[in-house]
């Protein structure tokens, strides 16, 4: 670990002002601090942000939730609002880590963790990501668990985690507020980057940008699925998850939201596959159809070949599950 | 005063039934277990040894070649640094357990990617980990490495006494009407033991004390020696609580002689602790395999052909081999054999015992292909197996000592209730899930090891049994303390086991299972010389005396130690030794484990519904500790056939998967509840206390237990390890 300067925010003002060059904010460290430890990231500063006023989830003026930016992972999974209304979320949140990961992680954090690829862990390899053109070893290395869909030649690398992957098919806003104080909403899918030539950046953050809360609109109707597929029973991080806002109106689908993790450097959603299926009756064809359309490009690199007749079977499990008669929430 | 016994004929007597104390077979809880949950037992990176500094090793990232430069100066001086040692006695790979030698030294020399090449040391481990990190490593690389053991151009050897060739197999194939030839693979394992390897250095003068985390202190203690160029008297080793070992803290590893140099070097005490990733890279690995398995039967389920032909791999010049085959040889009859293994020289991270050496592998996959010629054949899988217990050893025609397969067999599919499967592949659905079920065999070569152990009855009528005995977690301070006290007649409280220190006499380590029956022995020979003296001073035969809760007597008039001993403590060493009940019969344990499986027929998706294992294994000594290792080693099986893999760069040879992350040992959920049956056994062969070893019995096999099982449910044969929902994929039910 490098010697690192850490200064203790006490408000957002304070926390804004400290976050200089290089400086990193540090909330749960559940992430951070493993990468440190092995030098992955040398930030000269860290900011602990863990005494600011960020770890309400409030209701919002509009019905829905605003869960701050440090409402741990296992009080947001476990919240009434959150189970009754989107339950998908709760799902997604225990589906990931660990019990005790989970009492530390917070919803910025989980936000901004950084991708698993073996080679960006192990600083002896080259890795774009880590050292930006140094190479990508995972590109004709071992890469089971990399992207198949929006990856680049830079970089094949995935964003890992599930609660985003819900966030995302719930149309969540992420709420920043720059080092001047402005504060702006985005959405979810605008939030983690491709890797494209850049893959260093993950996501949109600039320095000292502060996530200060996740803003979920108003539930709507219809069936909620976490689906996530691992290779032991928990964990592990998602090798292709799903999740799905699915509304039905009589025989057809009303309108679809699907979300995708462990297929790109971000949660995978794509507006062709669900205009595809709004407004038809479910069938296994349109089913086919809707997951022919989300892996039109998919792209295998060897030893992740597999994620694509595997995103294929699970998209379309999953779509069965949420149109099947007499399914509600 | 110490009681010799040889191992050369058998021992029927099983005394330790005649004990009144009741100790021996209970489960008693561990004497050390409370000090382990309220964290009062000392592991060795805990010491808090005054003026201790830490270290750090930095290592190659190249596969093979040699060291030119190590950028020492700019470091030292600063941030904390205090010297960075490039000894040519640093060790360039872990001792192979027993080795009881210094393995290859010198860091110059690199053979694998992630070899240690120097040790940092500085006042904080913060300070040496950053430092070794930086460290700057000047290589000269060579171009003719080896990474992949299956590729033509890698050098292979066959170990010469491991090659057999009876009979004629190819013609025996030929002739029989049902067959298998298949070619099977498993993946490396690393041990992943939870407590990281630690070594911590001090030296007074020309005496050092090294507190370590080590199996076989009795090997230890010479190979460190060796390495250090100077005498074992002038070391002293402690490791009186060790978090695990599987094999991986056999022989001493890079950390005790870094850290050994460093702090003579220095003048002041040094720890060396292994990061996970280093756990990974630089402490032994188990071998993969390739084994090519061909089978031969009758009509009648008979075997008239067994091969078992195995490549495996270590690095060039390692006599150690993964000895795929060892329990092949005596398991199953069949005239006609060929069995034999290959190894592989690549530059890997070392090869070495990872629990259950030989049949943690082999006997999976030999048990895969009966269940494929069960299938062939149509006989019931545990039928095809009873068919074929040989009445003496199929090559060498010795006789067995004890030998319950057949019960375990049978005890396990009644309690599975094993006729009630289904037995159509593929064709048992519940919801999402293909429900099957499958069975194996077990066995593990028994061994007795050379041990002593000290036992002291003192004077206030309490016991102290001494030995460098280790206890990795296993319950070795429960099950000496259990035998002292039914031999000695004393309750549990009054015996204390001290463990784990080279001051004491040598015990024969953990390591191969041997562990419990050999320093159980010596305990057992020590007491026995105790009883006599306090026959003697009670005027009476020792096999007249009863004693029990602190007393002895002859029946009526018992009296308490304390009045016997009159102020005097009597002390015995036992020192057993193997003899020729180890040559002249084939000694081993055996079992049966049976799985329930349901594979996701969207995803492929495994997961283990229950399991049972019935094992054998001579006297058990404490119910439940004898029951943990069962379940430690059926849980590792589940790991082996599901998750467990070591990953190689083909490029370089470098682990990918070097944590717990990415190497995917089974968690909780992954554990259905495990049911073990320990049968009822006696092997007077074996030992005086007519155990046996079943530290690494339950994983001999576990794992085709649960690949049967996915085949039952499925349809589909994976015969490469592990079965990642990726190879059944491509050939689940259409939706
Ligand atoms: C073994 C293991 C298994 C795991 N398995 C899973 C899994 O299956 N699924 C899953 O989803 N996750 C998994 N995780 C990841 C875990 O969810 C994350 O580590 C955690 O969510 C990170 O949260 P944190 O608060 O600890 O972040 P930190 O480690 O504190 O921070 C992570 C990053 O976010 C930045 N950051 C934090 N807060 C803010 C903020 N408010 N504004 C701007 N930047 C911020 C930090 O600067 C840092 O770069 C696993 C982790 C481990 C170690
Ligand atoms: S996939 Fe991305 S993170 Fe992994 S090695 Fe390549 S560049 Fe680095």
């Amino acid at each position: 670990m490098k010697p690192f300067a850490y200064a203790r925010a006490s408000d957002r003002d304070g926390a804004r002002a400290e976050a200089a060059d290089n400086a990193l904010y540090i909330a749960g460290g559940t992430n951070l601090l493993d990468l440190m430890k092995l030098e992955v990231m040398a930030p000269d500063k860290l900011v602990d942000i863990n005494r600011l006023d960020l770890s309400e989830l409030a209701d919002t003026d509009d019905g829905g939730l605003r869960i701050g930016a440090l409402v741990t992972n296992s009080d947001c999974a476990a919240d009434q609002r959150i189970r009754r209304d989107y339950p998908l979320l709760s799902r997604a949140i225990l589906a990931g880590a660990s019990g005790q990961l989970r009492n530390k992680a917070t919803t910025g954090g989980n936000l901004c963790q950084r991708t698993r690829c073996y080679y960006f862990y192990d600083t002896a390899m080259p890795c774009n990501k880590r050292e930006p053109g140094s190479g990508c070893q995972a590109l004709a290395g071992f890469n089971r668990i990399h992207a198949i869909l929006g990856a680049s030649e830079a970089c094949i690398a995935t964003y890992p985690g599930d609660m985003a992957v819900a966030m995302t098919a719930l149309d969540a806003r992420v709420e920043i507020e720059n080092v001047d104080g402005a504060i702006r909403q985005i959405p979810i899918q605008d939030f983690h980057c491709l890797p494209g030539d850049n893959p260093e950046r993950d996501n949109i953050l600039e320095n000292g940008d502060l996530i200060t809360a996740v803003i979920l609109p108003r539930p709507v109707e219809g069936k909620q699925i976490y689906r996530k597929v691992r290779d032991r029973a928990s964990y592990a991080f998602a090798l292709c998850s799903v999740a799905a806002v699915v509304q039905m109106d009589r025989e057809t689908i009303a309108a679809a939201a699907l979300a995708f993790g462990g297929l790109a450097h971000k949660p995978w959603r794509d507006e062709t596959v669900e205009a595809l299926l709004v407004g038809e009756k479910p069938s296994a064809q349109l089913f086919g159809r809707a997951a022919d359309q989300l892996l039109a490009e998919a792209q295998g690199h060897g030893s992740n070949d597999f994620k694509i007749p595997l995103t294929r079977r699970v998209m379309i499990s999953v779509l069965q599950e949420a149109t099947e008669k007499g399914a509600a929430a | 005063m110490t009681a010799h016994h040889k191992m050369d004929k058998a021992d029927s007597r099983n005394r330790l039934d005649d004990m009144v104390q009741g100790l021996v077979g209970s489960p008693m809880d561990r004497p050390d277990g409370p000090l382990k949950v309220s964290g009062q037992a000392t592991y060795a990176h805990e010491w808090d040894v005054p003026g201790m500094l830490f270290g750090v090793l930095a290592r190659a990232t190249i596969s093979k070649g040699r060291v030119t430069d190590v950028a020492s100066i700019p470091l030292i001086g600063k941030d904390g640094v205090r010297a960075v040692i490039t000894d040519d006695r640093l060790l360039r790979r872990p001792a192979q357990g027993g080795a009881d030698e210094a393995p290859p030294q010198g860091s110059r020399q690199v053979d694998y990617f992630g070899q240690p090449i120097a040790l940092v040391v500085a006042d904080t481990f913060e300070q040496a980990r950053h430092a070794a990190n930086i460290l700057k490593i000047s290589y000269e690389p060579m171009a003719n490495a080896a990474f992949d053991p299956e590729a033509e151009d890698t050098p292979t050897d066959k170990p010469e006494d491991d090659q057999l060739d009876q009979g004629d197999l190819d013609k025996a194939m030929a002739d029989a009407p049902f067959t298998v030839d298949q070619v099977y693979r498993t993946p490396g394992h690393n041990s992943a033991a939870m407590e990281p390897h630690c070594a911590i250095a001090s030296w007074d003068g020309d005496k050092l004390t090294l507190r370590g985390s080590y199996q076989m202190l009795n090997f230890n203690i010479n190979e460190l020696a060796d390495a250090l160029h100077i005498v074992p008297e002038n070391i002293r080793m402690l490791s009186p609580f060790v978090g695990g070992g599987f094999g991986s803290k056999l022989g001493i590893s890079p950390e005790a002689v870094s850290a050994a140099l460093a702090a003579k070097e220095i003048g002041q005490p040094v720890c060396v602790a292994l990061s996970r990733p280093q756990v990974f890279e630089t402490t032994m690995r188990r071998s993969e395999t390739r084994q090519h398995v061909r089978l031969a039967c009758g009509t009648d389920g008979v075997l008239t052909g067994l091969g078992h032909e195995c490549l495996v791999s270590n690095l060039p010049e390692e006599e150690f081999y993964e000895p795929v085959t060892q329990a092949t040889h005596f398991m199953y009859g069949g005239k006609n054999r060929k069995l034999g293994i290959q190894v592989a020289r690549i530059n890997r991270t070392c090869g070495g015992s990872v629990r259950a050496p030989g049949e943690a592998v082999g006997m999976q996959v030999l048990e895969n292909a009966m269940d494929e010629l069960a299938e062939e054949a149509g006989i019931d899988p545990v039928e095809l197996r009873r068919r074929n217990v040989p009445d003496r050893h199929p090559e060498q025609d010795i006789p067995y000592s004890s030998r319950r397969f057949i019960e375990a067999l049978d005890e396990g599919a009644k309690l599975f209730e094993w006729h009630k499967r289904n037995k159509t592949p593929g064709s048992l659905r519940e919801g999402d899930w293909l429900v099957g079920h499958g069975m194996a065999g077990a066995a593990r070569v028994n061994i007795l090891s050379e041990a002593k152990a000290r036992v002291t009855l003192c004077a206030d009528g309490t016991a102290v049994v001494e030995t460098d005995m280790t206890d990795i977690g296993t319950g070795t301070y429960a099950i000496l303390t259990q035998i002292a006290g039914d031999m000695l007649g004393l309750p549990a409280s009054k015996v204390e086991t001290k463990l784990g220190d080279t001051d004491f006499p040598a015990g024969p380590g953990s390591g191969g299972s041997w562990g419990a029956s050999s320093a159980g022995s010596a305990v057992f020979l020590a007491c026995e010389e105790i009883r006599k003296k306090l026959a003697e001073q009670i005027g009476s035969e020792e096999t007249d005396l009863a004693l029990a809760n602190g007393r002895a007597g002859t029946g009526e008039s018992m009296r308490s130690f304390a009045d016997i001993l009159d102020g005097q403590d009597i002390s015995a060493i036992g020192h057993i030794e193997p003899g020729k009940t180890l040559e002249e019969w084939q000694q081993a344990t055996y079992g049966s484990y049976f799985a329930e499986v349901a594979v996701n027929a969207v995803t492929g998706e495994t997961r283990v519904k229950r399991m049972l294992g019935v094992f054998g294994a001579g006297r058990i000594l404490n119910e439940k500790t004898a029951t943990s290792q069962c379940y430690g080693g059926m849980i590792w099986g589940i790991g082996s056939a599901l998750t467990e893999e070591l990953v190689f760069d083909d490029r370089d040879g470098h682990i990918v998967n070097h944590d717990l992350a990415e190497y995917h040992v089974p968690v909780n959920l992954d554990v259905p509840q495990i049911e073990v049956v320990l049968l009822e056994e006696r092997d007077a062969l074996a030992s005086p206390i007519q155990a046996k070893g079943i530290g690494e019995l339950g994983i001999c096999g576990a794992a085709a237990a649960v690949t049967n099982a996915i085949y039952n449910a499925t349809g589909i044969r994976v015969r490469d390890y592990p079965a990642t929902l990726d190879k059944l994929l491509a050939r689940l039910p259409e939706q």
